[in-house]
């Protein structure tokens, strides 16, 4: 018997390879030196890895633009342009949210590397997901984000809100993934493969007699994405998460999961499942239009700033949902486009929040945050900006981003789904709004002033600069999230 | 005796059902852990029959990587449980109602 080693193509792994990498050297330092290990050093080798895989990122855009896609390691790993826009944003996210964290870990006393070791691990996963064309790649790259994930958010120990947040995390995640592992194992037994090229294939060149295996796999490997984006009526867990989280943590989750989760929903419902459109699009036309529209209504009963944004992203995943919805390469595009702008913004925000929630990481409710912009201009001023685009303002890639998903499912003949949207932004801008306005009310002058820490300061700067940069110049972003779309892996 | 395959199908759908009733009415954190194995362990008889069934060793491959996560899972989420009871001396999910609004 031979055992054929399937051929590894190290280009396309070579992002994973550097955030693990960085993850275990981090962990073997600390095990060698201990506390020698400062925060400062973690956190120089995590901002230096994530540079050098959006670094390796460009590597790969030349060799996808020159050679087209490639799968490896037996198909199950895939270079595409899709996946390696998608990474970049990883590591974009990974580096803003890192630095956000060095000064929330030495205001609180944090010590160790754990915390940039768990950080590394999980944005390896977000990137195994970007680039997975098996479904069980997708579990485990699902895993091993998560998985770190429930950690971190568990991190702050002088929060007895912080463990809760985490069990109930843990408990509602671990119970999504075994959903989505069985949905897997219900597609193999129905295509015979769980590679994501040969499920399509296979259903392209043959018409199932009895598809209920297939259905039954397809709707439980939704649920279980449905419940890792937060989508409605799967979101529960989500503002009890986001709340008790400690608020870096709570930013860094908002954008990697989402850049993650919808790269392979991308994936298994367009490539794989693209020949079942008409069997998905129904079910995904109802949790768009729950999704859009309870994110928006929950956030404006609440009195937590964390809380409004933990239903705010709720939004925001119904609206990458509807790209998906279109099912056309737009849609995808548009999608791509959406969490492209979203993850930094969404990281810049939580950056602003954790500043405002102070030591203890406690004064989140909505009253903190009036007059901020009268006694901070600039750091009121950033979160103005950070909330106007995330309400869809023009001037700002929030804006492009949801005309573009809009553009694309009303291309595709969806004017009610379209229009539902449209409400939900509607009701949405409402409390962005009310918001924004409380940053500029004139009472309350006497308020102690936040001290911006540098590299938190330079997060939240890079946030707002991209929203302003590429909202006012979108073109190049937009024709990057394009190019990444056709040279997606069919 | 040959057991059709069939019956495999349903004992590991069974076991699935039972994993997600008792996660979603049990209260105790250790108790909604253990659903959440034993569902994980539906999943692996159900990748091990399609396997036998199809003839391909994939399934049976997939089944270690299952195992791996669950294991890994297994020992975040007493870490999280251990953290959590610390703190209340109870794992009653009932009491976990800081959170809410």
């Amino acid at each position: 018997m031979t055992l054929h080693v399937p051929s590894i193509h190290y280009l396309a792994i070579l992002p994973v390879v550097i955030l693990f990498g960085a993850s275990l050297a981090l962990l073997l330092l600390t095990a060698l030196l201990g506390s020698k290990v400062t925060a400062r050093v973690a956190t120089s080798v995590t901002t230096l890895a994530s540079l050098a895989a959006f670094a390796a990122t460009f590597a790969q855009w030349s060799y996808v633009a020159q050679h087209g896609a490639t799968t490896t390691i037996a198909h199950a790993i895939v270079l595409d342009g899709f996946s390696v826009v998608a990474t970049a944003v990883v590591a974009v996210s990974l580096f803003l949210a890192t630095l956000v964290a060095h000064d929330w870990s030495l205001r609180e006393r944090v010590v160790g590397a754990e915390y940039q070791i768990l950080a590394l691990a999980s944005a390896a996963g977000a990137v195994m997901m970007t680039q997975a064309n098996d479904l069980i790649v997708v579990f485990l790259g699902l895993e091993i984000l998560s998985i770190g994930l429930y950690v971190l958010v568990a991190f702050d120990r002088h929060r007895s809100t912080s463990a809760e947040a985490a069990l109930k995390y843990f408990l509602l995640g671990g119970f999504a993934s075994a959903i989505f592992a069985y949905g897997a194992a219900l597609v193999y037994g129905a295509t015979g493969s769980t590679n994501l090229t040969s499920v399509s294939y296979f259903l392209g060149s043959n018409v199932l007699l009895r598809p209920g295996l297939l259905y039954a796999g397809g709707a439980l490997l939704l649920v279980g994405f449905a419940f890792k984006v937060a989508a409605v009526p799967f979101h529960l867990w989500s503002p009890d998460v986001y709340e008790g989280a400690p608020t870096p943590v709570t930013g860094f989750m908002a954008s990697i999961v989402k850049v993650g989760a919808f790269a392979a929903l991308v994936r298994v419902l367009i490539s794989s499942l693209g020949t079942q459109l008409a069997t998905w699009r129904p079910i995904l036309w109802v949790l768009v239009a729950l999704t859009t529209l309870v994110g928006a209504s929950l956030a404006l009963v609440q009195r937590n700033a964390k809380r409004m944004l933990a239903y705010s992203s709720i939004n925001h995943a119904g609206f990458m949902l509807l790209g998906i919805w279109a099912g056309t390469t737009r849609g995808t595009a548009a999608t791509l486009f959406y969490v492209m702008t979203y993850a930094p913004i969404v990281v810049a925000t939580f950056a602003v929040v954790t500043l405002v929630g102070g030591p203890g990481d406690e004064n989140h409710a909505i009253e903190n945050y009036r007059g901020l912009a009268r006694r901070q201009p600039w750091l009121g001023g950033a979160l103005a900006v950070l909330l106007l685009s995330q309400l869809g303002a023009p001037l700002t890639t929030g804006f492009y981003a949801k005309f573009a998903v809009l553009a694309a499912a009303v291309d595709t003949g969806a004017g009610v789904l379209a229009l539902i949207a449209l409400l939900a932004a509607a009701i949405a801008a409402f409390f962005y709004l009310r918001w924004v306005l409380a940053l500029y009310a004139d009472d309350d002058l006497e308020a102690a002033r936040i001290v911006v820490p540098r590299a938190t300061g330079a997060a939240i700067a890079l946030g707002v600069g991209a929203t302003l940069l590429f909202g006012l110049w979108p073109g190049p972003l937009a024709a990057l999230a394009q190019h990444a779309t056709v040279l997606f892996n069919p | 005796m040959n057991v059709p395959a069939a019956w495999y199908l349903v004992l590991a759908a069974l076991l699935f059902g039972v994993g997600a009733f008792g996660l979603l009415t049990r209260r105790s954190a250790l108790i909604m852990f253990m659903c959440i194995e034993l569902m994980l362990n539906a999943v692996n008889l159900t990748f091990v029959t399609f396997s036998r069934t199809l003839g391909d060793i994939g399934g049976q491959a997939i089944v270690f990587f299952v195992m791996v996560v669950a294991a890994a899972e297994v020992t975040v989420g007493l870490g999280i449980v251990v953290a959590v009871f610390r703190r209340r001396s109870s794992t009653s999910v009932d009491e976990l109602s800081e959170l809410r609004g």
